[in-house]
């Protein structure tokens, strides 16, 4: 039902057949006695951009770093780009090296220059010689408009500008999905648009994307389907205009109600 | 409140940048504040006056304008002062000199322990110094030296053999020390990841390890180093006095480091770590890239301040019968040619001391500045 709506939507961009890219099933976990995630099932295609909201503790970041295996699951299966999650560290690896992640609090390394962040993985994990990592950072440095800032350091830089550049470190990487856990959480409301900007730029360039957030202006905006999220369920997904004027759920019409009448 | 508002010389938004109050500038503005500002100050000053006066001049006369630098016994380094035990005779540390600084280390063969002193100099500078050319070249030399330096000290494979026993004074001092720190900090940081390892039998070790080595002071440690180890080795093995002694020295130094290192560790925010693991760098890759750069970085001074303290502990090696410096200059002192001459002795030692931590000291220091780059995440 979900995918014909997201169908209809986005017209010809997703239908149905398009090739599943995550698929998460019946996937449970637990911190200590506390169940945090309950039966979570969600399909994601190819170039599809997700938006998942919900209260604080509900699970929702939780979730997408289970995806990239942070946080380890304890039932169910996740499945990325056709390599399943399991104790192996070889598919963990593999699973890593396709999915990039931005975090609330941009988790640059500080005692690096920005060009050195933004090249270690591409070297390191990559394997490409130097000069050409470098010249791919530059290019991805320009994509978020800071290629001027590459000589600094992380703490030189504002809130906006740092997590620009953990964008750029992930796309350095060349994934094939991007997380977004509360990109912009952590950022001065000035600082909140120069982030969004990149994050549409990226999701009209056809990056499969799942953000956790709550601007729902960029849901609007961007997203094919938004999941709602709570005590560690997904309540309600839907496409972003039927998802903010017919929720379906009583704890949706809520936490709505929570996050645009305050 | 409106008062002020109204009463502004400017426009909103004109203000002009203004020059900061001036009385606080200045060498007298400087002698005013920190020396005269109350009664009370102004008598502290004094009396620091007064102190400095009484206690600065006698100690230069003895130190230096008194002091008496050739002579052959103290006999004559009384005879040749105005009044006799009026100055230092620093006689008794220049005539001692080689004994101090070389033990009883061959003669002919001294050109070797000269050659390690220098090859050491050139170690420190050449690993620690940023912009040097070759970097990569000197860092494996500073990492081989301690091997080099065995070889040249100890003979073998071409030179003349040495004992052990010959080693005493300020070079085995440096031995003991230097073995001692370079060896301790590999091994202390493997064990601060050991006991932050998720797998529970090289955490336990790790634990144990630690914990057992801080729980016991280094002179025991030393005691079963020359009495009991040997209980423990197949009959008949000898093993080397000063090998167990280096082996002793560098555990001890090693579980310290490891405490050090593992609060640098826990500084780190766990962002950190997943922000590596995320990007797909395996865990040695993100220890070596990523957590260990800025963990040591927050640990400089721990780290320092353990060296420190190794380097000065290895003094107790003259409980066990080990001429270090110390051990060295103390049974100097019994010479009747010398008889007496203590407090040259002290502050000649006490100097050495200094001056190696002290630059240590800076060097951290230093170090801190130059690995500061901003904010920490």
């Amino acid at each position: 039902m979900n995918q014909e709506t997201t169908a209809t939507r986005t017209g010809s961009r997703l239908n149905e057949s398009d090739p599943k890219i995550i698929s998460i099933k019946g996937m449970h976990k637990w911190f200590g006695d506390f169940h945090v995630l309950k039966d979570i099932n969600l399909e994601v295609a190819k170039s599809e951009r997700i938006v998942i909201c919900g209260p604080s503790g509900s699970g929702k970041s939780t979730l997408i770093r289970c995806i990239n295996r942070l946080e380890e699951h304890q039932q169910g299966s996740i499945i990325v780009d056709d390599t399943e999650l399991t104790q192996d560290l070889k598919n963990i690896e593999i699973i890593r090296s396709e999915v990039g992640m931005v975090f609330q609090q941009f988790n640059l390394f500080p005692h690096l220059s920005v060009l050195d962040n933004v090249t270690l993985a591409p070297i390191w994990v990559r394997k490409l010689p130097r000069a050409e990592a470098e010249e791919q950072a530059m290019q991805y440095l320009e994509r978020v408009k800071i290629p001027e800032q590459a000589a600094k350091y992380p703490g030189q830089l504002s809130g906006g500008q740092q997590q620009r550049v953990a964008i750029a470190r992930s796309l350095c990487m060349n994934p094939r999905i991007m997380l977004f856990d509360e990109p912009t959480s952590a950022l001065d409301p000035e600082m909140i648009k120069e982030v969004l900007d990149v994050m549409i730029e990226l999701a009209e360039s056809g990056m499969t994307m799942l953000v956790v957030t709550h601007e729902m202006g960029f849901a609007t905006a961007v997203a094919d389907r938004v999941i709602f999220m709570d005590e560690g369920e997904i309540i309600e997904e839907k496409p972003p205009k039927e998802f903010f004027e017919s929720p379906e759920h009583d704890r949706t019409k809520l936490f709505l109600s929570q996050i645009l009448h305050h | 409140m409106s008062d002020t508002s109204t009463n502004s010389r400017y426009a909103p938004g004109t203000h002009p940048d203004l020059p900061p109050p001036r009385r606080t500038t200045g060498v007298l503005g400087w002698v005013q504040m920190n020396l005269l500002s109350s009664p009370l100050n102004v008598a502290l000053t004094l009396l620091s006056i007064w102190l400095l006066w009484a206690i600065l001049p006698p100690s230069i006369h003895w130190l230096f304008t008194g002091a008496v630098w050739t002579a052959v016994d103290r006999k004559e380094c009384w005879a040749l002062m105005d009044t006799p035990r009026d100055g230092a005779c620093w006689a008794f540390i220049r005539g001692s000199f080689e004994l101090f600084v070389y033990g009883w280390y061959p003669e002919p063969e001294r050109w070797r322990v000269n050659l390690t002193f220098i090859l050491f100099i050139a170690a420190i500078v050449g690993g620690l110094r940023e912009n040097i050319p070759g970097k990569r070249c000197w860092l494996i030399f500073a990492a081989a030296y301690p091997f080099i330096a065995a070889w040249l000290l100890l003979g073998g494979f071409g030179l003349e053999p040495v004992g052990t026993n010959k080693l005493g004074g300020i070079l085995l001092t440096l031995v003991v020390a230097v073995t001692g720190i370079s060896f301790s900090l590999p091994l202390g940081i493997a064990l601060a990841l050991g006991r932050r390892s998720n797998l529970p039998a090289l955490r336990a070790v790790c634990v144990i390890f630690i914990e057992f080595i801080r729980g016991v002071p280094l002179i025991t440690l030393l005691f079963v180093a020359s009495t009991m180890l040997t209980y423990f080795l197949p009959p008949g093995s000898t093993f080397d006095l000063l090998m167990r002694v280096l082996i002793m020295v560098t555990l001890f130094a090693s579980a310290y480091i490891a405490e050090v290192v593992r609060g640098g560790l826990q500084g780190l925010s766990s962002g950190q770590y997943e922000a590596a693991d995320a990007l797909g760098l395996s865990y040695w890759k993100a220890h070596r890239l990523v957590i260990l750069p800025q963990a040591l970085k927050i640990s400089i001074p721990g780290i320092v301040n353990t060296f420190i303290g190794s380097y000065k502990d290895s003094t107790l090696v003259l409980i066990i019968g080990m001429m270090d410096i110390l051990g060295l200059g103390r049974a100097r002192l019994n010479d009747p040619d010398w008889l007496g001459l203590a407090p040259e002795l002290y502050i000649f030692i006490a100097l050495f001391f200094f001056i190696s931590c002290f630059a240590m000291s800076r060097y951290s220091l230093n170090l801190e500045k130059k690995l500061q780059t901003g904010h920490k995440s």
